[in-house]
């Protein structure tokens, strides 16, 4: 994916962290990838193989990396405009009602609240909340809840929308609906989306293209791009082709697994 | 003491209607007819043991000392001045451990250098200091909103701080994302994040600010409803220091209940079923 240019670019990003036992852990070595506009890419592996660091270096929250991280070419020096994140957690405030959640960057950004606010009745209509917005957070199940954190990373109309498993506290019937949802909003929207998870199946069901994620160092050690029908119904998991992708990035994550041992960790003095 | 004694127990089932009204009908009624029921002990009871008045008068005594208080405009002056003595050093108490708190809270060197003290002071009996205040600053009302705002001060300080490091780092992040400022992070997510917290160290701290007037009256002082304890006490008219006890637990009652109302208001989005627990200790 190198034709036009990378909205996303990493190249030879790697991370380093000073432990308590004044050791170095690398969390992320050596990692290269660039992602086209209106891509859905996911990354996808093991708790602790550093795919969160890498979504947090992208979303400006990590600093002091070694080698490149760039949005639209330009360097990431902070948090971006360009970028909208939803987490884990839907990290709503809970004396907010919903539609003066979604409309929070709009205030911080000082943007026009009268065109937001018609955003974000767009963006709660998008997300399938139309009619719960002098409603509080709690009031809403977990899957609304992650929902209206979808919309409120919307607000401010960035171009990528980072996610870090953002189903994942979710039950698995409510999962699989949010997905075919996110995939729908994608289309919708055009935005390019950078989503994190440990599921295969989620990853192959979203993505264009899938990265594997091997863990101590955190490296890539797999690329795949999914080359399934645009329209994706929930079916799709049954058939063959859904099947041997996910058998694919099953075994590529087996033999990260398998190779890790034998890697040299880096330890500096 | 009274206003510590509103218990909120959680509604398991929607009651059955027609008992609904009977249900609240009771939350008056009983204790309502155990209060008569000990006021007539207490009336009968005197005058059966044969207690003198200026040990225990009986509730028809206190009950006219206070209107004779009430018809001589001494109560309603009185309630005044300890009344502005206890708001003005709450108001102050509030102001000072709002902003102090949030400055030990922003700051890592501060708190390791201070939150050792504080927490050492807590444990003072700081209204000892009462007579001091009275030396500094006079019989006037300085001294009593002094020691009013010095007790008050700490159980919203602690709170304070404890409220906003409380507060979720996710949604912390989340505003980070947005290059949001200092102020911004502390206005819209870490201020309202705390105010569970804050509200219960209100909630101690206007008492406290009563307590600390009153005992600054007991000290030293030339009105207020403490000095008139304190006056009625040393002129053997028992019955109107009974009376002031009484008009003082009431007030209790009003002011936590002033409180309550702006808590209630305030965190009208605390879902009630599981309600903050902050320390609510002094």
């Amino acid at each position: 994916m190198t034709s036009p240019a990378p909205i996303i670019s990493v190249d030879r990003l790697t991370k380093t962290y000073q432990s308590v036992a004044a050791e170095r852990v690398t969390a992320l070595a050596d990692i290269s990838l660039s992602i086209a506009t209106g891509e859905f890419v996911t990354v996808v592996g093991p708790s602790g193989c550093g795919k969160t660091t890498l979504l947090r270096i992208l979303a400006g929250l990590v600093g002091q990396y070694q080698g490149r991280a760039a949005i639209r070419g330009t360097p990431l020096k902070g948090p971006s405009r360009s970028v909208g994140v939803a987490f884990q957690d839907a990290n709503l405030l809970p004396w907010r009602s919903i539609i003066d959640n979604v409309l929070l960057p709009a205030q911080v950004l000082h943007l026009d609240i009268k065109a937001s606010t018609r955003r974000a009745h767009e963006l709660l209509e998008l997300v399938g909340l139309k009619g719960f917005e002098r409603k509080l957070p709690h009031e809403l199940s977990g899957g609304m809840r992650q929902r209206v954190s979808i919309a409120r990373a919307l607000l401010h109309d960035p171009e990528i929308l980072l996610m870090d498993e953002p189903f994942g506290a979710l039950d698995a019937i409510t999962r699989d609906n949010m997905n075919f949802e996110l995939r729908r909003i994608w289309m919708q929207s055009g935005k390019t989306i950078f989503l994190i998870t440990h599921s295969i199946p989620e990853a192959v069901f979203l993505s264009s293209r899938v990265f594997v994620m091997s863990s101590r160092p955190g490296r890539i050690v797999r690329e795949l791009a999914v080359d399934l029908p645009e329209e994706r119904p929930l079916t799709i998991m049954g058939s063959a082709r859904f099947g041997e992708y996910v058998v694919e990035l099953r075994q590529a994550l087996d033999h990260s697994d398998a190779v890790t041992p034998a890697m040299p960790l880096l330890k500096a003095a | 003491m009274m206003a510590t004694l509103e218990l909120e127990l959680p509604r398991t089932s929607e009651p059955r209607r027609p008992s609904v009204w009977m249900a609240r009908l009771g939350d008056v009624a009983y204790p309502a007819a155990a209060l008569v029921l000990m006021l007539a002990a207490w009336e009968w009871g005197v005058a059966l043991l044969g207690i003198g008045a200026y040990l225990l008068p009986p509730p028809s005594l206190v009950v006219r000392a206070i209107a004779d208080m009430a018809s001589d405009g001494s109560l309603w002056a009185n309630t005044q001045v300890t009344l502005i003595e206890t708001l003005g050093g709450f108001a102050i108490a509030l102001v000072a451990g709002i902003v102090v708190g949030a400055l030990i809270a922003q700051s890592r060197l501060l708190e390791r250098t201070v939150y050792g003290y504080i927490v050492a002071i807590q444990t003072l009996p700081k209204i000892a200091l009462a007579p001091l205040f009275v030396a500094w600053f006079g019989f006037g009302l300085t001294s009593k909103v002094g020691v009013a705002a010095l007790i008050a001060f700490f159980p919203i300080l602690v709170n304070v701080i404890i409220g906003l490091k409380s507060c979720d780092v996710g949604k912390i992040d989340l505003m980070r994302t947005l290059s949001a400022s200092g102020w911004q992070i502390f206005r819209w997510v870490r201020l309202p994040s705390a105010l569970p917290y804050i509200m219960a160290g209100v909630d101690v701290a206007i008492v406290f600010a009563l307590t600390g007037a009153i005992v600054g009256e007991f000290v030293g002082a030339t009105a207020g409803l403490g000095y008139q304890m304190v006056l009625s006490n040393s002129q053997m008219e028992v019955p109107k220091v009974y009376g002031v006890l009484m008009v003082l637990g009431l007030l209790g009652v009003l002011l936590h209940g002033a409180v309550e109302l702006v808590r209630r208001r305030l965190l009208s989005w605390v879902p009630t079923d599981h309600h903050a627990s902050p320390s609510s200790s002094h």
